[in-house]
């Protein structure tokens, strides 16, 4: 499997280039970001959250779920400890994908990873995975993805704290916007038969634990067991082979 | 709130979230990683797409029980023909939201 040819180093990049390829990659991010953002920021103001809040709320966690997961906590009168703990659970998945991205950003610079680390969320995780693998894709370029959603991120919510309440809910479908991402996401990570199968795990698994557990440990908990599966039986059949 | 209390909350939240995200990659980004170690993480992106997606077609969220012919599994089942067919993001994402926002007004 060809992993660092193409990305091995961070040469100098011609930042316009950087920009508008990042750009044509990040923009359908952006898109979903939009009425997930607005729909954030609503709430949070809805909760009394003021809109510079929920500003630095979205600069400072970057992390849809975990930030909405911590209004309604807000609301419900947590106190922060139990609400950082909550945000650490329901972001321990970003270990596996940093982890994942790890093996196409080998050798490089400790702040640029640094910077880089910010952005790692399931949506430019998974872009970024897709462009390394088909190759021409930089480090710069993915810095670039992951940074732009982040300001796609910020700008949603600000703008839903300050007038999302002009927007009516339901509006366009816009609740479905991250579900039909995540579904492409997945559809551009299959690249044959274990992949497929790996899915069908993951999906069996993640059900079935988040029917009977409480809480997102189904996340974490589903991936390590299907990527477990998956590989086990990749051996299997190359020794059968 | 204060704004003491607000930075204490977000401060905390930001670091609990940033470490896992940057403490592998420091970590394993300057090692030579095994290749059982490369094949397994190389399952990972579509293990947890699908433990992220599969839950939200199949399941209710309020009493986490097992539920079929939702119609966010009904809107996904064109969503993921034209994902296959197209591979674009943006498109799908277009044509899922469209989708539902359809079904949204039928059902």
């Amino acid at each position: 499997m060809p992993q660092n040819e193409k990305n091995g180093s961070c040469e100098t990049p011609v930042a316009g280039e950087v920009i508008r390829r990042g750009a044509a990659a990040a923009w359908p991010i952006c898109l979903g970001y939009l009425p997930i953002g607005l729909a954030f920021g609503v709430l949070a103001r809805q909760n009394g959250l003021e809109w510079w809040a929920v500003g630095l709320m979205s600069v400072m966690v970057f992390a849809g779920s975990a930030q909405f997961i911590a209004v309604a906590m807000l609301a419900s009168g947590a106190a922060a400890p139990a609400i950082i703990a909550a945000t650490f659970f329901v972001n321990l998945r970003h270990t596996l994908m940093s982890s994942a991205l790890a093996v196409h950003l080998s050798g490089i610079s400790r702040r640029f990873l640094a910077l880089f680390a910010y952005g790692v969320t399931d949506e430019s995780f998974a872009v970024n995975m897709s462009r390394f693998r088909g190759g021409n894709w930089s480090p710069w370029h993915a810095l670039a993805v992951n940074h732009l959603s982040n300001a796609a991120w910020i700008c949603a919510s600000i703008a839903g704290a300050l007038a999302g309440q002009f927007v009516p809910e339901g509006a366009f479908g816009i609740d479905y916007a991250l579900t039909g991402m995540f579904i492409c996401l997945l559809v551009i990570q299959v690249y044959g038969m274990i992949h497929v199968i790996t899915a069908l795990v993951a999906a069996l698994i993640s059900i079935a634990w988040y029917i009977a557990l409480p809480g997102a440990s189904y996340i974490v908990g589903a991936s390590i067991a299907a990527a477990t599966v998956g590989y086990l039986l990749k051996r299997i059949w190359e020794r059968g082979a | 709130m204060s704004l003491a209390d607000l930075l204490i909350l977000f401060g905390g939240m930001g670091l609990v979230t940033y470490l896992p995200r940057a403490l592998p990659l420091v970590y394993l980004a300057h090692r030579q990683l095994p290749k059982w170690f490369v094949e397994w993480l190389g399952l990972i992106p579509v293990a947890i797409l699908s433990a992220l997606v599969a839950p939200i077609l199949f399941a209710d969220p309020v009493g986490r029980t097992l539920e079929l012919g939702k119609p966010e599994l009904i809107v996904a089942v064109p969503t993921l023909l034209f994902a296959v067919k197209t591979r674009s993001l943006g498109g799908t994402v277009l044509v899922g939201m469209g989708l539902y926002w359809l079904a949204d007004m039928v059902m």
